[in-house]
Parts: structure tokens; C-alpha cells; sequence
């Protein structure tokens, strides 16, 4: 079955398709809209910021995402939009390109189109875009302005309707497609998660790829052939969102821009997180399943599911499974999650509101970058007394990891300054991290531990964060 | 031609938008990538080195030949001419003959009929190595007594005696790191063959002209057999000067092989693996001064790691020197210079040209004195600064425009500098986590090529009989606005609008003998050289005129308006057709060579410079004492760029230089493994600035001055000074981790660049 998509109110139709070429070589080498540029090839730039629209509810939901890592039957009964489809019906440059033909919002111009597009998405309202000029372009590399005549350009946009009338219409006709073979390599497209269960276990080996944000590279710096593939982005039940007075529950595919609020109202500090964990045409692609199921030492969402006392379901034709969040994850690679299961969804109880919590990601730069260490901490405190404390980390062992000594400095203890220098004392025989390109075993260690006493002294009103320092 | 002194005369002040803003905004600027490509086109891929050093005992190529797409795979031993890429010293092999040097290092070369196949086929040979010793760092160069060339002094006075002298002394070291470039267009170019043996090569390139030169040697034809050209860089930043030519080199090779058009887009991380990056520096120091922090005699001794070969680090090492006095006079001084040769990829030009290595370490310096001293440490800049009776740099150059000490005080004044410094105190006092810091700092960025014959230029302009215009010069457009400050130079001198000029790519047969876009000179040169040819035509056209109508020359006036002929008005495009059919040439060349510089290398003496740019920049940081974490508050520019060609364009290169030199300070580490494999080689890892990096408060004025020397319309070059005046954050970020411990009289020993990993080690080594 052809893989589908619209671009500029025209239906594209491709027959034969490769699962994992990626939309930015189709749109530069094959349809030679070599307007959308190729930086970086691992969605680290955004240079190849393109628009993609689905259809939400009554409407199109738009997001900027890195069209580098995105497979072409990702865009299967979608619409699409790039830096040529922005200008005028009569040929002139929009009025959010004009401004930046005329501010100085470019020098050398590579990576311009993809700060037009993560612009215009914030114009037109596309998904996750409610945020400052600067969060929304923090995912798009600029080398050559400093950015501040583009964000000056981006705060003077405003914001201006999209009629998708056309687009819902179109959208509505192109109904997508199940499944497709390509030289011997077959890829799926289910609806539905008993769909996706039927496929599991008739292909056992498939790679299951949500966001791409992080299989994507896989294809583009591994130069890996994936074998059979099962894309879960169709599966409107993985997409879905639960808020209850006692809990968060996260289907496997929502994307973390789609999460950012529900999450954000569950903790603040959580919120932060989510926007600090890529840009946003990451978080615009990244999901919170992906996030947990490829089991990685540093994934930021892990550490902090983990200390707010989150539960995993797995789901496969056999049934579901729960489990703790921190049980998943077993060795270096290794997760507990058998031949045939997916990760189904994740259950975050909702903290009460005089709970303890701190969650802080350390890195080299504040957006769009990993983690040297990620810690999160969720405390219940009765009468001056510590009566429940979960302390996770990541970035500090071969999985996200629970700090059990650190957690029994700190339970049955007063809420006091020498009960976090004690607890930041155990900590150091929780954990013996490795030195790598993030940090030295050392510094993770020391900041780890300094991060109990950014609790205590936050806790204490105490300024602890330079971010907070700006206006300061 | 009369001697003229070449500023605007009739047009408006100008403040062009770059001359492609229009495309780049739409989507439409044309970069070497975005060409059809031809149904033949082959694409490349290097078989690079695992090693860091080690003689190749044996390869086995056939599965990289067996691999799907693949055409044709090339050895050291296929190249026709010489295996050689290297800009000066011919160390720079195409491809590994016998040895590797360092990781990453080419050592065979695929070209297939996709670029993902020749990619994969590139993973697949199978070479047998026997590891050498190799060198990585600067410490272990020198102990292993591992040079690119012999140390170089520079000297005046007696620096060991008036240390001696000297009522207070000091001694320290630190450490700053290199800096990838991160252009945000990879290395890339497309060779097509032509007929008897000739060869056109577009190329993502700083330095056409050395492409082409090189290109021909390797492939043992003339210069005139071989065209490269590049319409736009898809930014540069000094890592397109010497290091495009290795993949143009290669895709010629395939061409001229082949017969087919071979086009090498490289990967990013292959790109950052293989293409050299700025010198990190080691630094030592010992210092005297007087009770004041009035500097008397300072040694200080650079080292830096040049990587595997020659490429340009002696003269970027010269330059590292050559600033290592900034704004400063320093009576009795020596700086030695050490360049090791490390087995890691060459490093090479990046914006400052080791000039922010010198300039880094002598700022170093003086926080050091006014720390031990417990003054401020702009005081102690100011009461160094060159000035009447002490305006002779060490290298013996007269320091005759400094309008430094003026754009200090201006700014002092205008960012409220003292009384922030006091409302910091109190900040820092009142809190236990985060600590602030400010500091002002001072550029004197010296101008020129410091390898005087490079300080040449030379451009063509057509006019054609409808009255349109063709510039071309030799100067390449990495994104710094060169071609748009051309062209306004050209539309001036005859008073035609911007639209009448069509800019045209840069190409090695238009122009010839080109020297590199670089060291800050394009506009200079180049707009020197272009104003030159104009005036040339214009000056034909004048006597064509004045011969017609029987008029005097001075009755002749090229005019907004129209020219103006004795009592009538033409407009341009009349003059150019009545000059077409009155047989007058409407086309010319035109040459510039910078007058007054000239310096002796064997001892450090001359003037190397035409002149100097200057600038301050103060800012205001704050950093987290318990994670190492920062941020840059507020940053407030001056800077100066004579009378500016273009004030939007020129605002731009400052504040672009300034967020690229804060990277190179706080965010931008490269990791080296003990094996010489840079673990930093993709934007995952290595982090540039992004947008939320920029300080909230970020003003930036331009000093209202103009050139001394006859530059073009009295500007200053702009491309690089201001990358330097971001020394200002390194020496905030130290000021704050020194209000960890009140009162005491010691700089914290922070090396560059400031992760918070290094601060929090700073921050303990202080306290401790």
C-alpha cells in the first residue's frame, strides 16, 4: 500500500517505499525542495525543521518537527509544510520573512529555513508553541547571528489564523495505510493497540518505533537496516492522556510536547523537566514510551517517574502486566520486557501537595542537551519527620536508578539540615558512575549529592537556580 | 588615477540587508548541496583511521568493492600528482601513504551511487595497523619533545630583571580549550569533469584559489585546467580555509577518474572528527607589578596543540603572540611560544586566529594582579592601558589610533559598571548558593594578514550596454555580508541603486591568485579592490563624456540622479550605451595591496598591522556553587568599526562573535579519549550556544569613530575582534566563584571552558 501525505494542498503518493528513508532526503533529493537544509542528520540543529499536521479532533494539529529523523511512512495520512509552501499566493515573502529578510535574522542562511518554520509554527499555533520565542527556536542551531534579531522577529510576529478547511478536507480522504514491503523489508502502521499485539507476536523481532527521535539515528549515523518495522504514531489509544485527582496516566506514544501541561501541573519541577528534555521538535516527536522503553542510562523521564512512584504497564496478546517503573529496567541495555510486549502506558500518582519534591537535570547547556546527571527526589514529611523518601537518578549507573542508601539516610529522620548532609553522605555509596563525555565520574558524584542540599536550602526559600537568578 | 580617498560620497548612509536575506528567509539561496544532481553523479566516503598513530601493515579493500553502489574505491597510490591538501607546508596527505597520524584520518576513499552506500562500503575495509606512540595532548607533546616547528620569542626589555625588581610577583597556569567550528553547512563539494583533463569544483570554501591550486597539483594539470567556485558558505568561521580542500581534492580525484560528476557531502560527524578545530592553549605565567597592579615585567610562556601537521598553526601561534599584550603595555616582557605537534587532527584557522589564546592570557593575567591585590580588576586594566609615553607594542609597532581608554570609560559609565560591582557585593552577601560576578574587558585586534603577501586582492566589474552591473571579487560570502558590502561600494561609485548590481560567485577564473577570505580583511581588500575597478570605468566613461559634449572632466557627475553632463541629465543606462557604441571598454579589473605593513618574522620587529579594532564589552554572570551551573545575565557592548559599511550587517558580526566567543568559554567542550578519538564529534555532544544562551539584556552600540588609515570609507574590518570581547564572561564566571570565599586575595584556578563541571572543581580548589 502507497504511503500517502499532502503537501501543499496536493496529495503525494509513493509506492514503493524505503521505511526508513527519511523525509528530509525524500524532500531534498527526490522532490528537490532543497529549501529544508540538512545540518546534522541526528535532530541536534533544526535546520530541517518542517511542519507536520494531523488531524486532532476538529482540527489540524500542526508541530515542527526534525524532518532528518522522521521515516517517511511517519507522514502516512498527513500534511506536511516546508519554507516553500510560506510565501504568498502572489509570490511574496510572508510577513514573518519579510521581517527577517529585513532585521538581520540571517548571515550565512542555512540554518534560516528551519527557524522560519519553528517560527511560523509558533504563528499559526502549532503544538507546544506557548512558550517564549526563545524556548520555541532552542531546538534550531544558529551559528553565525548571536539570535536576537530572530527572536525580535519571532516576538513581532504575533500570531495569525490558518484557515486548514482544505487541509482537514484533504486530510479526511487520505486514509492511511497499514502496512507496506520494500525490497524484502516490511513495515506496519497499526491502529490499534490489540492490532499492534497480533503484529508483536507474529513478528516478534520488529523494531517498534514511536518518535524516531532517538531510532532515527540508528538509520542516519549507525547506518542500520532495521528489519521489520512497526510504527506506533497511528495508535490513537498509545496518544491518550488521563488526568484524575490521584493520577497521571500516559499512554506509551504520547509525545512529551503534548504531555508538557499535565505534567507541568503535577509538579512544576516536572514541567521543567519536560521542556528541558530536547528542543521542541524533539519533544514534538520523542515520546514518553520511547523514552522508557529503549531503557537508556540517561533518559531524562525515567529518574523522575521513578521518584513520583510511577507504575508501567506492558501490554501483549497475553494480557497486561504493572509493574514499578524502576523494576523495568534490569541491566545496561536489558529491560524487562518480553518477546511480544509493548510498553503500554505509565501511571504517575499525583503527589500530594505538601510533598517534598525537587527533579533537576545537570548539563553543559540548559536546552536541548542530556544529562550528566538527572536527579529526583519526592519526600513525605509529617510532623518535622521524613516518613516516605524516593530518591532516583540517571546519568549515575547503567540504568535509572533508585539512591536505597541515600532513601534510608533520609526516612524516619527530621526535616533538617543534618539529615540531608547525612543523606548526600550515603548517597556516595549508592552510586559509582562512570567518567564519560558528560562528566567525570567525580563531578556526578559531588553534584548528586549537592542536589539534597538544593532541596533542603529550596526548601528553606532559598534562591538555588541561576535560571531563577535572571531577573533577579 | 588621483589618490582618493574612497568613502561614500553620494549615496545615503547604507544599511543594506545582506544581499541574500530574501532567498535565505524563502528557502531559495542556493548552497553547493542543493543542485540537481546529474543521473551519474557519484557520491564519496573516506575509510578512516581506528588508530592514533601506527604504520599500515596491510589492507584489504575487496568487501568496501563488493558493497552494494559502490563504483570505484581509491588509495594513496591512485592519486596522479601529489598526496598533498596542505596550504603551506605539503604534510596534509589526500589520503594515508604508509602511515596514520591520527584517528579519523582518511586512508581510502569510496564513491558509490548514494551517499548512504558509499558511507556503509567506507566501513567495511579491513586494515591491519602496527601502533606507534602517539602523542595527544600538550603535555605529553612536550614530553615527548613533539614540535611543529621551533619555539618563537618575542621579547623587549629584560623580563627575568625587572621580575627580579619587582615589589610584588606573582606566577600562575591555566589551561583554555579548543573550539569546533560548527558551521552549520557541512563540508562539501561537487567536481564535474570537462574536456581534456579539465575539472570545475563547487565548493564550500574559504579559499578558492588554494582549492584550485591544490586540486591541480594532485591531479598533475595546470592551474588553468582546474575552476572552482563558490557562490555562498553556508557559514565558515576560519574552518573553510585550509580544511575544505581535502574533500575537494577528493571529489576531483573521482572525477578525473571516474568521468563522472562526484559531489562529497560530508557527514556531520565525520566533519567534526575530521576537520581541524581552534588551538587549545596551555599557559604559564610569572608576573611583576607595583602595589597599584601597574604591570613591570611578565614572562609568559604558550603552548599550544597544532594537532598532527603544519596546516596554519605558525601563524596563528604569531597571532596568539602578537595579542598577547590586548590594551595593555607592558614594559619588560617575553613571551615564548611553543607549538606541539599532537596526534590529533590539525587545528587550523577559527575566527581570532590564536588571537583570543593571546588575548585570554594576558586578561588572565591581570585578573590575577588586581585578585592578589584586592582591587577591582577594571581599575587594574585601565592603569595598564597603552596611552601617551607607552604606545609601543612589544613587536616594536606603534599603537598610534588607540581609542581603547575612550571606549572603557564610555562604557563604564553607560553599563553603570561600579555601581553594579557594589550591588553584586551585596547580592553575593546576602546569598549562599548563587554567586554573581561582572567584569569589563577591552579588544585590540590587530589588522592585517601577518603573512604580509597574503594582504592583496583583486576584483572584476562588467558593465553592461544596458547599464547593469556585474560585480565579482575574490572574496568568498560565508554569511559576514561581504558581497553586500561590495556591491554598495560599487553602487557608490556610480551613484547606480543596489538593484543595478547583479553579485556574481566567487570563481578562481574570473579573479585569480586570490588570497583567503580571512583574518577580518574581505571587505578591506576586497572593497578596496572593487572601488578600484569601478573608478577605472568610471573614469573612461568621464573622458568619454567630456571628449562628446566638449566639456571639461570636472563638468561630469555621476549623480543619484542621473549623470549630470554639463546641462543635461543622463541616466546610466544611456551613458553605458553611448559609451558601448562610442567603443570605450565598459569592463575592468581593479588590484588593492595594503600600503605600510611590514614585519621580520627571525625577531618579532615591525608592523605587521595596518591598523587595530577596538571594543569593550562588560558582562554579568551568575553561577550555581552547588551544581557548577551558570548563566550569562547581561552583556553591554562598544565596538568599533571606523565608519561603518553597514550598520545592521557589522551589529550583526559583533553580536554573532561575541555568543560564538561565549561558547568557546562556558559550553563548547571537546572530549579526546586516551586513544585520540574525539568523543565530542556530533551537536549531541558538543554544545554551541542556542538561543536561550543569549543573556537576557544584550545591547551593542557602535563607537562613533572612524579609520585612521585610508581604509575603504574609513571602516574597520569587523569579522573577528569581536568574537574576544567575550573574555568578559570568563573573567565574570571567575569573579564569582572568588565571592565563594569574602575577602580572599587569590584569582580561583577556573580553566576554559567554564562546564559547570570545572567551576565546581574551581570552586573547591578555592575554598580549599
Amino acid at each position: 500500500m502507497p504511503v500517502r501525505f499532502l503537501l501543499d494542498g496536493e496529495v503525494v503518493e509513493l509506492d514503493a517505499v524505503d521505511p526508513t528513508a527519511t523525509v528530509l532526503d525524500h524532500l531534498r533529493y527526490t522532490m528537490r525542495r532543497t529549501g529544508t537544509k540538512e545540518g546534522c542528520a541526528e535532530g541536534d540543529c533544526g535546520a530541517c525543521t518542517v511542519l507536520v499536521g494531523a488531524l486532532e479532533g476538529e482540527g489540524v494539529a500542526w508541530r515542527a518537527v526534525n524532518s532528518c529523523i522522521q521515516f517517511l511512512p511517519m507522514l502516512d495520512g498527513k500534511a506536511v509544510m516546508t519554507v516553500e509552501s510560506l510565501k504568498n499566493d502572489t509570490g511574496t515573502l510572508n510577513a514573518l520573512q519579510e521581517t527577517m529578510a529585513c532585521n538581520g535574522s540571517s548571515q550565512c542562511g542555512f540554518c534560516t529555513p528551519g527557524f522560519v518554520m519553528s517560527l511560523h509554527g509558533r504563528t499559526i499555533g502549532a503544538r507546544g508553541c506557548d512558550l517564549p520565542v526563545e524556548e520555541v527556536i532552542a531546538g534550531n542551531l544558529c551559528r553565525c547571528t548571536g539570535y536576537g534579531p530572530i527572536i525580535e522577529a519571532g516576538e513581532g510576529a504575533g500570531s495569525c489564523e490558518q484557515d486548514d478547511t482544505r487541509v482537514i478536507a484533504a486530510l479526511k480522504a487520505l486514509e492511511g495505510s497499514a502496512s507496506g514491503e520494500w525490497r524484502g523489508r516490511r513495515w506496519f502502521a497499526p491502529r490499534t493497540c490489540d492490532e499492534l499485539a497480533v503484529l508483536l507476536a507474529e513478528h516478534p523481532d520488529a523494531r517498534l518505533v514511536a518518535g524516531a527521535t532517538d531510532v532515527g539515528l540508528w538509520v542516519t549515523k549507525g547506518l542500520r537496516d532495521l528489519g521489520t518495522v512497526i510504527f506506533l504514531g497511528g495508535i490513537a489509544e498509545l496518544a491518550a492522556i488521563e488526568e484524575s485527582d490521584d493520577a497521571l496516566t500516559l499512554g506509551a506514544g504520547v509525545r512529551y510536547a503534548d504531555a508538557h501541561a499535565a505534567m507541568a501541573r503535577l509538579h512544576p519541577d516536572l514541567g521543567e523537566l519536560v521542556r528541558r528534555i530536547g528542543g521542541l521538535q524533539v519533544r514534538n516527536a520523542g515520546t514518553i514510551g520511547g523514552n522508557i522503553a529503549n531503557g537508556s542510562p540517561i533518559g531524562d523521564g525515567p529518574p523522575a517517574l521513578i521518584a513520583l512512584g510511577a507504575e508501567l504497564t506492558l501490554r501483549s496478546m497475553a494480557g497486561r502486566r504493572t509493574m514499578a517503573l524502576e523494576d523495568y529496567f534490569l541491566a545496561y541495555g536489558k529491560q524487562d520486557r518480553q518477546p511480544g510486549e509493548f510498553v503500554e502506558s505509565v501511571r504517575i500518582p499525583r503527589p500530594p501537595a505538601d510533598a517534598v519534591i525537587l527533579i533537576s537535570k545537570l548539563s553543559r547547556r540548559f536546552d536541548s542537551d542530556i544529562s550528566a546527571v538527572c536527579g529526583a527526589f519526592a519526600l513525605r514529611v509529617e510532623d518535622g519527620v521524613i516518613e516516605e523518601a524516593r530518591a532516583a537518578f540517571g546519568g549515575m549507573a547503567a540504568t535509572p536508578k533508585r539512591a536505597g542508601t541515600c532513601e534510608a539516610a533520609l526516612i524516619g529522620q527530621p526535616f533538617a539540615e543534618a539529615t540531608f548532609t547525612a543523606a548526600a553522605e550515603a548517597l556516595k555509596a549508592d552510586f559509582e558512575p562512570l567518567t564519560d563525555v558528560r562528566g567525570s565520574s567525580a563531578y556526578r558524584v559531588e553534584a548528586a549529592a549537592n542536589l539534597l542540599r538544593r532541596l533542603w536550602l529550596r526548601s528553606q526559600g532559598v534562591a538555588t537556580s541561576v535560571l531563577e537568578a535572571v531577573d533577579g | 588615477m588621483a589618490e582618493r580617498d574612497p568613502a561614500w560620497k553620494v549615496l545615503p548612509k547604507p544599511s543594506h540587508p545582506h544581499d541574500s536575506a530574501r532567498l535565505h528567509v524563502a528557502g531559495e539561496a542556493r548552497y553547493a548541496d542543493d543542485l540537481t544532481e546529474p543521473a551519474d553523479m557519484l557520491h564519496l566516503a573516506f575509510g578512516q583511521s581506528s588508530e592514533a598513530r601506527a604504520r599500515i601493515v596491510s589492507m584489504d579493500l575487496s568487501e568496501v568493492r563488493a558493497s552494494p553502489g559502490v563504483v570505484a574505491v581509491y588509495t594513496a597510490a591512485d592519486i596522479p600528482g601529489a598526496n598533498d591538501v596542505s596550504p603551506v607546508a605539503g604534510d596534509d596527505r589526500l589520503l594515508a601513504d604508509g602511515e596514520v597520524i591520527t584517528h579519523g584520518q582518511a586512508v581510502f576513499l569510496v564513491a558509490a551511487t548514494s551517499q548512504r552506500a558509499a558511507r556503509i562500503a567506507a566501513r567495511l575495509g579491513r586494515i591491519a595497523y602496527e601502533p606507534l606512540p602517539a602523542a595527544l595532548t600538550v603535555a605529553e607533546a612536550q614530553a615527548a619533545g613533539s614540535h611543529i616547528e621551533p619555539a618563537q620569542r618575542m621579547a623587549r626589555g629584560d623580563a627575568p630583571a625587572a621580575l627580579d625588581a619587582a615589589p610584588h610577583r606573582l606566577s600562575g597556569r591555566f589551561a583554555m580549550g579548543g573550539q569546533d567550528h560548527f558551521y552549520l553547512e557541512g563540508q562539501v563539494s561537487v567536481a564535474t569533469p570537462g574536456e581534456d583533463g579539465q575539472v570545475h569544483v563547487l565548493c564550500s570554501t574559504q579559499h578558492p584559489s588554494e582549492v584550485q591550486h591544490l586540486v591541480a597539483h594532485m591531479l598533475h594539470v595546470s592551474s588553468a585546467d582546474v575552476t572552482v567556485e563558490v557562490r555562498r558558505m553556508g557559514g565558515a568561521f576560519g574552518g573553510k580555509e585550509t580544511q575544505a580542500a581535502l574533500f575537494a581534492a577528493a571529489a576531483a580525484l573521482v572525477a578525473s577518474k571516474t568521468g563522472r560528476p562526484a559531489k562529497f557531502r560530508v557527514d556531520r560527524d565525520d566533519d567534526m572528527v575530521m576537520t581541524g578545530k581552534r588551538h587549545p592553549f596551555d599557559v604559564a605565567y610569572e608576573v611583576g607589578f607595583d602595589d597599584a597592579g601597574r604591570l613591570l615585567g611578565l614572562s609568559l610562556h604558550l603552548a599550544s596543540a597544532c594537532g598532527a601537521t603544519v596546516d596554519l598553526s605558525p601563524a596563528i601561534n604569531d597571532r596568539a603572540m602578537f595579542h598577547s599584550d590586548n590594551c595593555y603595555f607592558l614594559p619588560d616582557v617575553e613571551v615564548i611560544s611553543e607549538r606541539l605537534k599532537t596526534n590529533t587532527v590539525s587545528a587550523t584557522a577559527f575566527r581570532g586566529f590564536g588571537g583570543p589564546q593571546g588575548m585570554l592570557a594576558i586578561e588572565r593575567v591581570i585578573d590575577d594582579v588586581a585578585m592578589a591585590l584586592g582591587r577591582d580588576p577594571l581599575d587594574v586594566r585601565v592603569l595598564n592601558l597603552y596611552g601617551p609615553g607607552r604606545e609601543t607594542t612589544p613587536y616594536a609597532m606603534t599603537v598610534a589610533d588607540n581609542v581603547a581608554p575612550q571606549i572603557i570609560a564610555r562604557l563604564r559609565t553607560t553599563s553603570r559598571y561600579d555601581e553594579r560591582a557594589k550591588a553584586i557585593e551585596a547580592f553575593n552577601a546576602a546569598n549562599p548558593v548563587l554567586k554573581k560576578g561582572i567584569a569589563l574587558t577591552p579588544v585590540k585586534f590587530g589588522i592585517s594578514f601577518t603573512t604580509t603577501h597574503l594582504n592583496q586582492a583583486g576584483a572584476l566589474i562588467h558593465v553592461y550596454a544596458d547599464g547593469s552591473i556585474q560585480v565579482n571579487h575574490g572574496g568568498t560570502e560565508m554569511g559576514q555580508g561581504l558581497y553586500t558590502k561590495v556591491a554598495r561600494v560599487v553602487a557608490d561609485v556610480f551613484a547606480v541603486p543596489m538593484e543595478i548590481i547583479r553579485i556574481t560567485a566567487t570563481r578562481t577564473d574570473k579573479v585569480p591568485n586570490t588570497s583567503a577570505t580571512a583574518a577580518s580583511s574581505g571587505a578591506d581588500l576586497n572593497g578596496m579592490a572593487a572601488h578600484n575597478a569601478a573608478m577605472t570605468i568610471r573614469d573612461r566613461l568621464t573622458d568619454f563624456l567630456a571628449r562628446t559634449y566638449s566639456l571639461e572632466e570636472s563638468e561630469v557627475h555621476f549623480t543619484p540622479g542621473g549623470v549630470i553632463v554639463g546641462a543635461e541629465t543622463l541616466d546610466f543606462a544611456q551613458v553605458a550605451r553611448k559609451a558601448h557604441i562610442g567603443r570605450v571598454s565598459l569592463s575592468s579589473t581593479g588590484y588593492y595591496a595594503t600600503p605600510g605593513i611590514e614585519y621580520d618574522r627571525s625577531v618579532f620587529r615591525g608592523r605587521p598591522f595596518y591598523y587595530f579594532a577596538y571594543g569593550a564589552a562588560v558582562s554579568e554572570v551568575v553561577i550555581d556553587t552547588l551544581t557548577g551551573e551558570h548563566k550569562v545575565l547581561a552583556v553591554d557592548i562598544i565596538h568599533d568599526v571606523g565608519r561603518s559599511l553597514n550598520p545592521v550587517i557589522d551589529k550583526g558580526q559583533i553580536e554573532g562573535g561575541f555568543i560564538q566567543g561565549q561558547g568557546w568559554l562556558t559550553t563548547e567542550e571537546l572530549v579526546w579519549d586516551a586513544k585520540g578519538r574525539l568523543l565530542t564529534h556530533s551537536p549531541a555532544t558538543y554544545k554551541i550556544p542556542t538561543a536561550s544562551d543569549r543573556p537576557a539584556h544584550f545591547t551593542v552600540t557602535l563607537w562613533d569613530g572612524e579609520n585612521v588609515e585610508p581604509t575603504i570609507n574609513r571602516s574597520k574590518a569587523v569579522g573577528e575582534p569581536p568574537f574576544m570581547l567575550a573574555i568578559s564572561v570568563f573573567s565574570a564566571l571567575n569573579r564569582a566563584v572568588a565571592a565563594t570565599v569574602p575577602g580572599k586575595r587569590a584569582l580561583p584556578q577556573l580553566d576554559a571552558p567554564c562546564t559547570p563541571e570545572r567551576i565546581l572543581k574551581a570552586i573547591a580548589a578555592f575554598s580549599a
